[in-house]
């Protein structure tokens, strides 16, 4: 897919220099054509590490429809001192050069240094479109670029799974929906499993069932304990259960959770085989004998039934896996959005890893 | 630690919160499965859907039609057809898992055996998962077929199904006239309860169309000045810029009235002029769009004339190319009166609406493609400025653009840059393209995941569609009694000179 653009760069510039090529940069797109209009959803601020700047540059290319209209990019150095900034305006060339609407997105780049870090609110807060939601996203630390940020933002955009700790993930992710409306990646992960379970049981005749789940397995990717987690929290909640402190070791992580009708076994399982980020499958087991499982498989998830009188069935559920791109695309989509779920399942889950 | 309740009889709580909602297992069976209509939007959409994970947890798909052929045979079209016309490139994966267990039953509709055929196929799939799948049934067919096979599920006992639903999907058209919708109605009500009956208006599936509600009753600014006191008149607008390409059959039996303005523009001027519902249920909705239909006057047959107008494009010029008129289109008959433009003039005689003329006007062949509504406020009661020197201060217009470029547009009075107090007329625009990041869902992705989930919200109910009929009733007797020739335009045109005569002095039509 080729991309109409037009870049302007300066080195040692200042917020009020780029602010201006921006809208230079608009003039003379529509000058070209009337065609061109500047998509105005949502500002997106990224922090990452110089090093790591085309890669997530790269990522954000690949989340397609999903861009944000107004991406601004902080490159940290160590050791800079000054500025550097490009600023392009793009658009659809197929859309240009039919005549269509031109939908423009804008990227800057700004190179900066630590120093900048601290006050990194005042560079960035003349450069995002005003009256737009501003979402930052982290996703090399920079723990204190957030907290300079979050004055001007309304959402931050993390993913629990790439901190080491699942407790250190959690009470970040609390510590941080405190203050703004936080779109969490591993809980996004955790929603086609989320859809499922809550349809599986949807029919009246299995939905009874719910009362009387004695016992929970979810498995997970190394690495991915939050989402399994988070996902427990939701269900967990969504049932009235009070949850048990999850104790356990090398990926395996047990606990007990107290329902109406009885004590639900929870457990967490790593399963070493998936290489990607998120949930590898859910098994819920009822006091009457339901056992009911989603595992990843081709097409969706494979589906396994065993009813309380032996009766087996297996189904695919269909999805096309949506990619470590699609993810992050939902997280920017879901930025405009208010999912109080998270919320719930995330409180839940810090009765079970931070008691 | 909050609790939720669970409540787990009346509710699923694991479905509160979740951007998608359940859908109970389904098996669609779609009658007129190898049809234009099926190839090219039903299975297609049905691919998206599972492409997303939006169809059914469990979900089963039957292809019916008269002529037979094996069930690797229909999937192979299946796949074919989704290839050639879905949205998306398609996912082997997600492909295979749709058509895994794909039937389909072939022979002609009136055959008892083609549901004795579909009725095992149907308790096979429950058997098999141990549940009673719910049943849609979708009747892609000639509108002939429709009673009969609504009646052909009833005589072999697929109008219900213990512990499940059965919802039975009707293309459009409803009738062609009213006598028909009526008669179609009965035999269809005779077998189905009106809440098991989904009849499709596919433009009530476009997200622009819906976005009509949303506007009105999201925002306080328009409601106050939505009526009578403030709107000079409206403008909707359905013009395509193609011709009737290979559809002549069809559309030489059915005309511009019958093909856009009884269905569709009809909806977006219910969607335009009802009161705001108590909810947004279906039959809250449904409720007052009929009441708009029923407060239109259908005219006497002398009142035709003056109150609509006809035509047929001749041979032109669209976008820099020489096309046939209408007549010289491939098997159109040489004397066809049949009209490619249809205009009315029609009033809401309701006390929010009276003495605010509305205008439809669709047609074919016209020099752009666009569907709009265009609110045209009053005028101010004095200007003050001096108009000399610049076209002057204009009313306001809210232009609701339904496609393409889809978005709302407001026409504002501006000064003019300079020493001189002059105006003239500028835009606001709102886009859906910019500011909106989804893709919106193809109409029939939307309507076939309703239909599933028993949502009739954006389908057509029978005294709905009966009212259309009877506005529309009226002006196709008199265009088949009259016996002068229809009126022509020019294709690539903004349609024929006798649409001004249905406007009031000083107004035009917008450009097309």
């Amino acid at each position: 897919m080729s991309e109409s653009g037009a870049v302007w760069s300066e080195r040692d510039t200042s917020p009020a220099d780029i602010e201006a090529a921006l809208r230079d940069l608009l003039k003379q797109r529509r000058a070209e054509g009337e065609a061109y209009a500047p998509a105005r959803v949502l500002n997106l601020v990224v922090i990452a590490d110089r090093d790591w700047r085309g890669e997530i540059l790269n990522r954000l290319e690949k989340v397609g429809r999903y861009h944000a209209s107004r991406t601004i990019l902080c490159a940290v150095e160590q050791g800079r001192e000054e500025i550097d900034a490009v600023a392009t305006m793009e658009a659809e060339e197929s859309d240009v050069t039919a005549g269509r609407l031109a939908i423009a997105h804008e990227e800057i780049v700004l190179d900066i240094g630590p120093r900048h870090l601290e006050h990194l609110d005042r560079i960035v807060d003349p450069l995002v479109v005003t009256d737009l939601p501003t979402v930052v996203w982290s996703p090399h630390g920079h723990p204190d670029a957030v907290d300079a940020l979050i004055g001007i933002a309304q959402v931050v955009l993390l993913d629990s799974v790439i901190e080491p700790s699942p407790r250190a993930a959690i009470e970040r992710a609390a510590e941080l929906a405190q203050r703004a409306y936080v779109v969490d990646l591993a809980w996004l992960r955790s929603t086609p499993w989320r859809e499922r379970v809550a349809a599986t049981f949807d029919p009246p005749q299995w939905r009874a069932e719910l009362a009387s789940i004695a016992g929970v397995t979810v498995r997970y990717a190394p690495g991915s304990e939050v989402a399994a987690v988070l996902m427990l929290g939701w269900l967990g909640y969504r049932l009235g259960w009070k949850p048990g402190p999850l104790k356990g070791e090398d990926g395996h992580w047990t606990g007990v959770a107290t329902a109406d009708d009885g004590d639900v076994s929870t457990l967490t399982n790593a399963d070493e085989s998936m290489t990607i980020p998120g949930l590898a499958g859910v098994t819920i087991e009822t006091r009457s004998g339901l056992c009911i499982s989603l595992d990843r498989g081709p097409g969706g998830l494979t589906a396994r039934r065993t009813t309380p009188d032996g009766h087996e069935s297996s189904w695919t559920v269909m999805g096309a896996s949506r990619g470590e791109a699609g993810i992050l695309g939902e997280g920017i989509r879901q930025a405009l959005l208010r999912d109080r779920g998270y919320g719930q399942a995330l409180a839940a889950a810090q009765e079970m890893v931070c008691p | 630690m909050t609790t939720a309740p669970p409540r787990i009889e009346e509710e699923n709580p694991l479905a509160e919160g979740l951007e998608r909602q359940p859908i109970r297992p389904t098996i669609l069976t779609i009658f007129g499965a190898t049809g234009d209509l099926s190839r090219r939007k039903l299975l297609p959409a049905l691919y998206n859907l599972a492409h997303d994970g939006a169809l059914p947890e469990r979900f089963q798909l039957i292809g019916s039609s008269r002529s037979d052929m094996p069930h690797g045979d229909f999937g192979d079209l299946a796949r074919e057809s989704i290839a050639q016309y879905s949205r998306r490139k398609p996912d082997d994966k997600v492909l295979d898992g749709l058509l895994e267990h794909v039937r389909f039953v072939g022979g002609s509709f009136d055959d008892s055996s083609v549901y004795d055929k579909v009725g095992a196929l149907l308790d096979e799939f429950d058997e098999e998962a141990g549940i009673a799948y719910n049943r849609v049934f979708y009747l892609s067919t000639a509108p002939s077929f429709f009673p009969l096979i609504v009646e052909k599920l009833g005589e072999h006992g697929l109008d219900e199904h213990e512990g499940a639903e059965v919802r039975v999907v009707i293309e459009k058209p409803i009738g062609t006239n009213l006598a028909e919708a009526k008669d179609l109605n009965r035999r269809v009500l005779a077998v189905l309860d009106e809440s098991q009956v989904f009849r499709i208006d596919h433009y009530l599936g476009k997200e622009t169309v819906q976005n009509i509600l949303a506007l009105r009753f999201a925002n306080e600014l328009f409601e106050p000045i939505w009526n009578r006191n403030y709107v000079d008149y409206v403008q909707i607008t359905a013009a395509e810029d193609i011709g009737i390409g290979s559809r002549a059959g069809y559309y030489d039996q059915a005309g511009a009235l019958r093909d856009l303005v009884q269905n569709h523009m009809l909806q977006l001027l219910t969607l335009l002029c009802m009161e705001p519902p108590v909810s947004f249920s279906a039959d809250d909705v449904r409720d007052e769009k009929v009441k708009v239909l029923h407060s239109i006057h259908p005219p006497h047959p002398a009142e035709v004339e003056e109150m609509a107008v006809r035509a047929q494009y001749a041979k032109g010029v669209v976008g820099g190319e020489e096309v046939p008129g209408y007549r010289e289109e491939q098997d159109v008959p040489a004397d066809s009166d049949t009209e490619t433009y249809a205009a009315l003039r029609l009033e809401v005689d309701n006390w929010r609406w009276a003495g605010v003329p509305i205008y439809l006007r669709a047609g074919k062949r016209l020099g752009r493609k666009v569907t709009e509504i265009a609110v045209t406020m009053k005028p101010v009661p004095h200007l003050a400025f001096d108009q000399e020197g610049s076209v002057g201060v204009q009313p306001n217009q809210i232009v609701l653009a339904v496609q393409p470029n889809e978005g709302v547009t407001i026409s504002l009075g501006a000064k003019i840059p300079g020493t001189r107090m002059r105006i003239r007329p500028v835009n606001m625009e709102f886009l859906y393209g910019t500011s909106f990041l989804s893709e919106s869902p193809e109409a029939y992705e939307r309507l076939i995941t309703d239909a599933m989930r028993g949502d009739a919200t954006l389908f057509t109910r029978d005294d709905e569609v009966e009212a259309q009929w009877t506005i529309i009733d009226p002006i196709l007797a008199a265009w088949e009694a009259a016996d002068g020739e229809v009126a022509d335009y020019d294709a690539g045109s903004g349609g024929p000179a006798e649409a001004e005569r249905l406007l009031r002095p000083g107004e035009r039509w917008r450009a097309i």
